[in-house]
């Protein structure tokens, strides 16, 4: 089945929508990308702009409304209930809060043997003991900690919890949803880290999602930027970072904060309102706060295209 | 590393639970004093009849000695046909335990699965569950057992199902809404994300989160359930006469409470003492078994 020059996880026309009083809104709206083995994409956006939707959608954690998900060659949408759980020892997540994802009634050793236990990974209990002290060892996380509650521990030794759950399952891939922005900055530091570190003995593949551009230069291969549900421009990191061409993207990139008072970088400040999620109007979503937006933007959807090898971008300004 | 398995389960070989949660309990003094007078009392009424002879001491009458204040020779005086009220209480005891114990685990089983179910799955199956203990909630607890018993008859038996029933919609609103409030945190999400089934995220990482206002509601109910049996006895539905029951007792000794309140005073205390114990006892439950209270 593996076929390593393929990529590990092709997403085709996701879409994602939540019927709310108002009408249907739009979280993720038709996107569609590809991640290579070992490697890490960064989704980037603003808070409500469907990227946690999207890692949410791909594992199946929320059913998506359509579109096609192939992990390693598989749909994973026509797998049925068991076979979907059988994947999902493939495929992990790493949440954000980790204060709320690790249940404050089990033992670290508890919830890191829970997936060997549930998936009859390890059915010996001693052995199991062994593989979940080992797994620890990985993480960094002290031995003595085995019979600990997460509620004695702090947010970083937690979140090594979270890893290491997730890791539990020898998965291929892991989506990481905003897996330091709840930390302090040093120790954040320590996560991304380990996590660099355990992609590259692991051979894991990664799609981390992020507000923190600082954090996605440092730790992405390529960068996908979302705006209100849709993928609007899409390269490599560092490519990226030296030419960005949707105007949304350079406005954000614009936002990091450069560490030099003489060397100011000129922020590109966007007016006007946020469009509606819920039933959007045609034309493209970021029009009404785009510096350049013409009459076209406002009545017809520009389409993502690759302007440069490897450089998508969905805006009418470039075609 | 260097660590073999049986190292391992040596060294960091977990408590077992209930000795764990023991542990803690022994620290509280409260919770302590309510277990000790709990098994205490569930003693008495298992030993009943070792104590009292049910025939001669309980039941039958002796009007020459009626309504006799406490003394040497009737601890806890004599009712109004002249039987010793130390020997109806402690006979009592094994009614009204057995009654309300019965009932409230009845309805805590039935009602905790209604609402978990109700509250995990939610969307219809939620709307059909609480729609339908609603109507149940409508009705007043004392009609609704009225109307079971005067369908089944009166017996201990249909005494307990319709407390059960009259009980089960509590239980199903308060599990079903600790349950939503659980069901959305990120840990069962994950548990999701791991491959747990519904029944392992329901039973092992939903209800143990649940367990403190289950526990709290539990401990309210069996004091409820006791005067609710008293409340039915009085109306004739609950507990037959001559058979001691401490609410019967109650009732019964109101007739008296201006000159021989010692008729209501002893069994009313005996009530208020137990649900006491079992509210000491349920506060320290519900602590020890949180473990971010250790």
């Amino acid at each position: 089945m593996s076929n390593s020059s393929s990529p590990l996880l092709e997403v085709k026309n996701l879409k994602k929508y939540f019927k709310t009083p108002k009408g249907m809104l739009h979280a993720v709206d038709d996107v569609s990308f590809t991640i290579d083995r070992g490697r890490t994409l960064g989704v980037v956006g603003e808070s409500g702009c469907g990227k946690s939707t999207t890692g949410r959608a791909i594992l199946r954690i929320v059913e998506p409304t359509e579109g096609e998900i192939l992990f390693d060659g598989e749909d994973i949408r026509s797998l049925g209930k068991d076979q979907m759980r059988r994947m999902r020892t493939r495929m992990q997540i790493i949440f954000q809060d980790p204060f709320s994802s690790l249940n404050p009634r089990k033992t670290v050793s508890e919830t890191i043997a829970e997936p060997l236990k549930l998936n009859g990974i390890i059915t010996d209990k001693g052995k199991r003991m062994e593989r979940v002290a080992e797994i620890m060892e990985i993480v960094g996380l002290a031995e003595r900690l085995y019979n600990a509650y997460p509620h004695e521990l702090d947010g970083g030794r937690r979140q090594r919890i979270g890893i290491a759950r997730a890791l539990a399952l020898n998965p291929q891939f892991i989506v990481c949803d905003e897996p330091v922005s709840a930390l302090d900055v040093s120790i954040q530091a320590q996560i991304l880290n380990l996590m660099d570190e355990l992609q590259e003995k692991m051979g894991l593949t990664y799609m981390f999602i992020t507000h923190d551009l600082s954090v996605v230069h440092y730790f992405a291969d390529d960068i996908a930027v979302m705006y209100l549900g849709r993928l609007i421009e899409k390269a490599p990191a560092k490519e990226l970072f030296r030419n960005p061409v949707h105007p949304y993207t350079q406005a954000l990139l614009s936002a990091i904060p450069v560490p030099s008072i003489h060397n100011q970088r000129k922020r590109i400040l966007l007016k006007g309102e946020i469009t509606s999620p819920v039933d959007p109007k045609p034309g493209c979503r970021f029009a009404s706060r785009c510096p350049y937006a013409s009459s076209r933007c406002h009545s017809e959807e520009p389409q993502l295209k690759e302007i440069a090898p490897g450089h998508f971008n969905a805006c009418f300004l470039n075609e | 590393m260097g660590n073999t398995s049986s190292d391992l389960s040596k060294k960091y070989k977990k408590v077992s639970p209930v000795r764990e949660v023991m542990s803690l309990l022994v620290r509280n003094k409260a919770a302590m004093a309510g277990l000790i007078f709990l098994i205490l009392l569930v003693g008495v009424s298992l030993s009943a009849d070792l104590l009292f002879d049910y025939e001669s001491q309980v039941v039958e009458q002796n009007i020459s000695e009626r309504l006799q204040w406490p003394s040497a020779e009737h601890l806890f005086g004599t009712d109004e046909y002249g039987r010793d009220l130390l020997a109806r209480v402690v006979h009592g005891s094994r009614l009204s335990l057995s009654v309300s114990f019965v009932s409230v685990l009845a309805s805590l089983i039935i009602g905790g699965i209604l609402g978990a179910v109700s509250g995990y799955y939610g969307g219809l199956l939620d709307e059909i569950i609480m729609r339908i203990t609603d109507i149940f909630l409508a009705i007043p607890m004392t009609l609704l057992a009225m109307v079971i018993v005067a369908a089944l008859g009166a017996s201990t038996t249909n005494l307990i199902i319709s407390l059960s029933l009259s009980a089960v919609p509590t239980f199903a609103r308060i599990v079903r809404s600790s349950v939503l409030t659980v069901r959305e945190v990120e840990y069962i999400e994950a548990a999701g994300a791991i491959g747990a089934k519904d029944g392992t995220i329901i039973f092992s990482h939903i209800l143990p989160n649940c367990i403190g206002p289950i526990i709290v509601q539990t401990t309210l109910r069996v004091a409820a359930m006791i005067s609710n049996t008293a409340g039915l006895s009085f109306l004739g539905l609950g507990v037959q006469a001559p058979a001691p029951e401490w609410g019967a007792l109650l009732s019964a000794g109101r007739n008296y409470i201006r000159d021989y309140s010692y008729l209501t005073f002893i069994p009313g205390l005996a009530i208020m003492l137990t649900i006491l114990a079992l509210n000491l006892l349920g506060d320290g439950l519900r602590d020890a078994l949180d473990p971010r209270l250790k």
